[in-house]
């Protein structure tokens, strides 16, 4: 699958370009160097190609090969992936530690999904039935909690003409053969950069319940919607994601570590075989899958983790669950892009970033949404994404782009970090376009009065920011009592209800519970306000 | 096809730390070169980009008086390594790992690229095991755990220097019996660096040092490659010798302004204040070589001295810094001009992976909840500082005036401390009582009841 297609002329970190010896498409994945490192064609003129190299080129020289391999780069889907831990472009990070050891090489190529593990499949049809893109042909048990039905491709249709009966089988087995002579298994691929069909996209109807107070009640995000998280460092944003990433009500949740800590990573690997989720029973890390690319790996694999992501999330989707997407950060991102466009010597828009900075942050939100799905059933997929502006500025351009297209806002407070009080969401400078399908859903499954009650602690809150900005300037024994009273209050409240802690059972509320500390509180205003 | 053993007379061009070779092909991303100029010195230098026609090189040394018909280069094939191996343990180096010491070069096991490799995240081992600097404010507060990459935030003037070599001195982990430290030096002046040494040489803990030093005339491009050459040695002590090496990296903010220098001498694209883009992804490259590997006994920890220009903590260097680094110890000017050392900032001071490497077992049952008592605590004294400041003190109210004197004694009796006084963690938490009982009892919310009455009561 691999000859020589062409010889490199020259290397400046992550790109390299080559004279191509055979034509290559546009996207397609090369192996750069006699090590076959991973890349893929970004430029094509008449005689040169510019390939982004998803690995260390050090070592690599002008007059190395490059090899074609007539695919573009795709992820792999199918049973296997909950549980997974990957790199940004899904190489499995487990299995790669166990072919070479503690540190990263180079050069290693291994499929995301292991071609020998087995699952006990079952067919759901009988051979002679017509099927279309996204019909069930059968399922697996991927976990304990989760079905995974294996479904038809997307462009597939035809007349089954043999269906594999009940058994074990490999992800590459083939389970099912059309009257064309196509022969259909449990593995898919898909290019993380296209967005995966689907029959319909529907208006966000739910809330996406995370169990966090100051985020459920008073800025919630909806299931198929898009938040972001902007915080200086040392403001939370990772604890708060990594508080999402455990106790989020979703079926599948996906962390992308994009350009950060290992440790933080670590910790996740670690925790998440341990702790259990409220509503299955079942251990977190099953519903879990973590694309860890951190700082010090490549910086072009960074830029491709998002898409790596959201490919996955769209798959779950399509299958029916409903799916979280964590990214921690999208600034990393953002900056992995401006490298690479640096290195290709592109002019650079504001603060050297690209120009196409905003279109493609619009095309990974909008990846985002509720549907139906192709074979009629609903799915959705939700992304949450940190953003860490320089110096905590938000008028940067990735946080202002971003603002744009997303419907939730959570700003984290570096003041309220200081003090610890976590999560440091800022009550003030937060938001979220609470579109009206989630105000029905509490009204109908928590209480009527939701609406209303958090109307009135929206207004409280802000009220007490007034009083306090006074307070700071009289001191609290010269306002009115009144007034002290409402002080005083919103010092419970930020201490009992806004504040969190992550580190014991506190760290998940459940909704009914929230809005029964919320009641509590604006009666005890109501009656202090009257006395 | 390899370049190695090549030699080539002439250049194409200089400008600066760049130089420009043609007329080789093949020569790898990222090779060592050595330059040699007329004058016979050889300086090491690693290729940049490189094309068919030749390559530009970052020059790791001073460039000034070369020629381009006279210089020579000469290619090694492979790229820059350091020798690593057990007789590093007390040896003095300069900036590009070559003895400074008058002795003759240590004995290697093996030579190393010095870039490293990034850990697979899977191999890691979640730093849990209490660091104690001997230091009240850092261990109560701001604990330290094995594997931990934490910043010193300082300003000129303000007392990072006695700060560092206390905590050199001093630091140690319980239980724990190879102990090593890396010191490098990243633009020091030489009255500094030569402070550090006599310091260490004097206490005693020569033997367990390594230093490298790039000191502030030594070439600044020099300075990218020396914290490259220490972790490289503190990687083999850690994760191959077992041992604990704690790697204080002095200053970061010498490092940005050379990795500053070479991206302009190159014409790349600026973002913030003229540091190139990559300032974070190349930050992270030196700080990510933190940490523990499961199976593996050692570890590395880093203290990176960062200096702030002119005290702003959003200059992309701290910014960024902070972004990749596990907290933050912050030094203020304000309190050092009260005449309290070390001038800790509590507040802004924070240390990410002090919840899972203190309490019971791991330094003591009521650390804690005595942790964030003092947080909540110091808190209400800076409001109450502020307050005091715009309508005087005698209109505050009483609870107020309360949290000022116990902000009094906090920084008298617990943050305040001697330079050559180590506390251990037991002594440094019995002192937190002792201030928290200024305190009326009602205000210990933040101490579970069972805490406070095994600890409150005299």
């Amino acid at each position: 699958m691999s000859d020589t297609a062409g010889q490199i002329t020259e290397i400046s970190g992550w790109v390299v370009r080559a004279r191509a010896a055979t034509p290559l498409a546009l996207r397609e994945v090369v192996l750069v160097g006699h090590e076959r490192l991973i890349g893929e064609v970004i430029a094509l003129t008449r005689d040169e190609v510019t390939i982004q190299v998803y690995e260390e080129t050090e070592g690599v020289a002008p007059g190395d090969p490059i090899y074609a391999t007539g695919e573009p780069l795709s992820i792999e889907l199918g049973p296997g992936l909950l549980g997974g831990v990957f790199d940004g472009v899904q190489r499995p990070l487990r299995k790669l530690a166990d072919e070479e050891g503690d540190f990263i090489g180079r050069g290693q190529r291994m499929t995301a999904l292991d071609r020998e593990a087995l699952w006990e499949f079952t067919p759901e049809i009988e051979s002679g039935r017509a099927i279309h893109e996204g019909d069930v042909l059968g399922r697996v048990m991927e976990t304990p909690a989760l079905a995974h039905p294996i479904v038809v491709p997307a462009g597939v249709s035809g007349t089954v003409q043999w269906i594999a009966p009940a058994g074990p089988r490999r992800v590459a087995d083939t389970i099912a053969r059309l009257d064309d002579g196509r022969e259909l298994t449990m593995l898919q691929k898909w290019r993380a950069r296209v967005r995966r069909p689907v029959r319909e996209r529907l208006v966000p109807d739910a809330p996406l319940i995370t169990g966090q107070r100051v985020l459920d009640t008073f800025f919630p995000l909806a299931r198929g919607g898009t938040a972001a998280m902007p915080g200086g460092f040392g403001t939370g944003k990772t604890v708060t994601q990594h508080q999402l990433c455990r106790w989020a009500e979703a079926d599948v949740i996906i962390f992308v570590g994009c350009g950060e800590r290992g440790n933080e990573i670590t910790q996740l690997i670690d925790e998440l075989p341990r702790l259990v989720d409220p509503r299955t029973k079942r251990l977190l890390a099953e519903r879990t899958i973590l694309i860890a690319n951190t700082s010090n790996m490549p910086v072009s694999a960074r830029e491709a983790s998002l898409f790596t992501g959201a490919t996955i999330g769209e798959y779950y989707r399509d299958l029916g669950y409903d799916v979280l997407l964590l990214a921690d950060s999208i600034s990393r991102w953002a900056e992995a892009l401006r490298e690479i466009s640096g290195r290709l010597g592109e002019m650079p828009a504001e603060e050297g970033y690209p120009p196409y900075l905003s279109s493609a942050l619009a095309a990974f939100f909008e990846r985002a949404g509720q549907v139906v799905t192709l074979s009629g059933g609903r799915g959705s997929l939700t992304i949450i994404t940190a953003i860490s502006p320089p110096a905590g500025d938000l008028t940067e351009p990735v946080t202002r782009h971003a603002a744009r297209f997303v419907r939730t806002f959570w700003t984290l407070d570096r003041q309220l970090a200081a003090a610890r009080v976590f999560p440091a969401v800022s009550t003030r400078s937060s938001y979220s376009e609470t579109p009206a399908g989630v105000t029905s859903w509490w009204s109908s499954n928590v209480s009527p009065q939701w609406a209303a009650t958090r109307e009135e602690a929206m207004k409280f809150l802000e009220e007490a920011a007034l009083i306090e900005e006074t307070a700071r300037l009289v001191g609290v024994d010269s306002l009115p009592e009144r007034e002290q009273f409402v002080l005083h209050l919103a010092e419970r409240f930020q201490e009992d209800f806004l504040r969190q802690n992550a580190y014991d059972e506190d760290a998940w509320c459940a909704p009914a519970r929230q809005m029964e500390m919320l009641e509590r509180f604006m009666k005890m205003r109501r009656e202090g306000v009257a006395s | 096809m390899t370049t190695a053993g090549l030699e080539r007379r002439g250049l194409a061009e200089l400008r600066g730390p760049l130089a420009f070779v043609e007329g080789v092909a093949g020569i790898a991303f990222h090779e060592f070169v050595d330059l040699v100029g007329s004058d016979g010195e050889t300086r090491p230098a690693r290729v940049l980009s490189t094309t068919e026609r030749g390559a530009i090189v970052e020059v790791f040394g001073v460039t000034d008086g070369l020629k381009l018909d006279t210089s020579r280069v000469r290619f090694h094939g492979r790229p820059m390594r350091f020798g690593v191996g057990p007789e590093l343990l007390g040896r003095v180096f300069d900036g590009l790992g070559r003895p400074r010491d008058a002795l003759p070069p240590p004995a290697c096991v093996e030579r190393r690229p010095i870039g490293g490799s990034p850990i697979n995240p899977c191999r890691r081992a979640y730093p849990r095991d209490f660091l104690e600097t001997g230091i009240s404010a850092i261990d109560a507060l701001n604990s330290v755990v094995l594997g931990q990459k934490i910043p010193i935030f300082t300003e000129s003037g303000l007392a990072h220097d006695a700060l560092a070599m206390q905590i050199i001195r001093q630091a140690h982990a319980p239980s724990v019996e190879k102990f090593a430290v890396v010191f490098v030096a990243l633009g020091l002046p030489r009255d500094t660096a030569t402070r550090y040494l006599d310091d260490l040489q004097t206490s005693g803990s020569r033997g367990r040092l390594i230093a490298f030093l790039n000191l502030a005339d030594d070439p600044t491009s020099e300075r990218l490659i020396t914290p490259r050459l220490a972790l490289t040695a503190a990687e083999y002590l850690a994760f191959d010798a077992g041992y604990h090496v704690l790697v204080v990296l002095h200053d970061i903010t010498n490092y940005g302004e050379a990795l500053r220098e070479i991206s302009a001498a190159r014409g790349e694209v600026p973002s913030r204040k003229g540091y190139p883009g990559y300032l974070y992804s190349d930050l992270a490259s030196l700080f990510e070589r933190a940490g523990r590997i499961a199976g593996r006994g050692g570890s590395i920890t880093q203290i990176p001295i960062v200096t702030l220009p002119s005290g702003d903590l959003s200059h992309p260097i701290p910014d960024l810094t902070g972004y990749v680094t596990e907290g933050q110890i912050v030094l203020d000017r304000e309190i050092a001009r009260r005449g309290i050392y070390p001038p800790i900032a509590v507040l802004s001071s924070l240390s990410r992976l002090m919840a899972d490497g203190i309490g019971e077992g791991r330094t003591r049952d009521d650390h804690p909840d005595v942790a964030k008592q003092l947080y909540a605590a110091v808190a209400r004294v800076e409001r109450a500082r502020g307050l005091a400041s715009i309508i005087g003190v005698d209109e505050l109210t009483e609870i107020e005036r309360t949290y000022l004197r116990f902000g009094e004694r906090f920084e008298r009796e617990l943050l305040a401390q001697r330079g050559n006084e180590s506390r251990t963690i037991a002594e440094t938490l019995d002192r937190a009582w002792t201030v928290l009982r200024e305190l009326p009892r009602t205000e210990l919310t933040r101490v579970r009841d069972k805490t406070l009455e095994k600890y409150l009561a005299p």
